[in-house]
C-alpha cells in the first residue's frame, strides 16, 4: 500500500500529500503522524497539498481529523499550497476546514507556526503572572 | 431523460470500491479537459463527481457512473449519471440540506455537489435506488 511520508524539518513535521487519498492511506497517515509527533516532540505540523487537484469532503474531513489529533498532542497544524481553483471549489462546496490554519506555502506556514508558538508561550507566562492585574495583563488574558 | 442536447456514447465505471471513486474522478477530469471546461469548472465538476461517487459507494452500496459529452448546439458539456440500487432517499428535502447526514460524513455531498454543477437532477425510490444526473457546461 502507498504511504504518505512524514519528514522532520527543523522544529516541524512536513507531510506532503502526493497520492489520491483513500481510507487506508488516510488512517495510516494519522497513525504515522501522531507517532512522529510524540517521538519528536514538535509543536507544529505542515501539510502540503500543492499536488492535490481537488479537495472533497473526504479529504477535508481527513485534514480536520489530523489537525484535531495533532492539537491533542500539543502540535498546531497548518495546511499549505492550496491551489486557487481548489479554494474556490471548497468555499462553494461549503467545506469549512475546522481548526485548520492555512498559509500560501511551506515557508509562510513555518513562520505562522513559529509565531503561534511564541504567542502561546507568551500567554502561558501571562497566566503565571495572574497576580498582577494591570491593564496589559488583562488584555493578554482576554 | 428530459435533458436538452445530444450526447455521444458515454463511458461507464462500476463503483464498488475506493479505487473506483478515484477512477470516476480521473475519467471526469479527462472528459472535462476534452470539452475545454475552464480549470475552475473542471475542479468543481471533478469535486462534485468525487462526492457523488462516494455517496453511491457508501449510501447506495455501490453502483455506477456514466460520463458523457453533451452538445446543446451552442455549448458542449459533461454529463454524469450516478445510479445505485440502494435503499433510496426517504426525505429528499432533508437530504439536500447543508449539514444533514445519515452517515458519518459532513452532510455536504448532495447539497454541496448541487452548487458545483449547472444542472442537477435526482430520482429516488425508497427500496429501489437513486439516480443522480449532473451536467456542467463550457462557458
Amino acid at each position: 500500500m502507498e504511504r504518505v511520508p512524514v519528514l522532520k524539518i527543523g522544529d516541524f513535521l512536513l507531510v506532503s500529500i502526493q497520492v489520491d487519498m483513500e481510507d487506508q492511506i488516510a488512517l495510516q497517515l494519522q497513525e504515522d503522524l501522531s507517532a512522529r509527533i510524540v517521538e519528536t516532540g514538535v509543536h507544529g505540523v505542515i501539510i502540503d497539498i500543492t499536488a492535490l487537484d481537488i479537495v472533497d469532503s473526504f479529504v477535508g474531513r481527513m485534514l480536520s481529523t489530523i489537525a484535531a489529533i495533532s492539537k491533542v498532542l500539543d502540535a498546531e497544524t497548518v495546511v499549505v499550497g492550496m491551489r486557487p481553483a481548489v479554494a474556490i471549489t471548497l468555499v462553494e462546496l461549503g467545506l469549512s476546514l475546522n481548526g485548520i490554519r492555512t498559509a500560501l506555502n511551506v515557508e509562510r506556514g513555518m513562520e505562522l507556526l513559529a509565531r503561534a508558538r511564541e504567542d502561546e508561550l507568551f500567554l502561558d507566562l501571562g497566566d503565571d503572572d495572574s497576580a498582577e492585574t494591570d491593564s496589559d495583563g488583562a488584555a493578554v488574558r482576554s | 431523460m428530459g435533458f436538452a442536447g445530444a450526447a455521444d456514447a458515454g463511458e461507464t465505471i462500476v463503483i464498488s470500491s475506493d479505487e473506483d471513486v478515484v477512477r470516476v474522478r480521473q475519467l471526469t477530469r479527462t472528459v472535462a479537459v476534452r470539452v475545454k471546461l475552464s480549470l475552475v469548472d473542471q475542479t468543481k465538476l471533478v469535486t462534485a463527481a468525487s462526492e457523488l461517487a462516494r455517496n453511491t459507494l457508501v449510501y447506495g452500496g455501490g453502483g455506477s457512473a456514466e460520463v458523457t459529452v453533451v452538445d446543446s448546439g451552442r455549448r458542449r458539456g459533461v454529463r454524469i449519471v450516478f445510479s445505485d440500487q440502494g435503499p433510496g432517499i426517504a426525505d429528499l428535502d432533508l437530504a439536500l440540506t447543508d449539514g444533514w447526514t445519515s452517515g458519518g460524513g459532513l452532510g455536504l455531498g448532495l447539497s454541496g455537489s448541487r452548487r458545483l454543477v449547472d444542472e442537477f437532477d435526482i430520482q429516488t425510490v425508497v427500496g429501489e435506488g437513486t439516480r443522480i444526473t449532473v451536467t456542467k457546461w463550457s462557458r
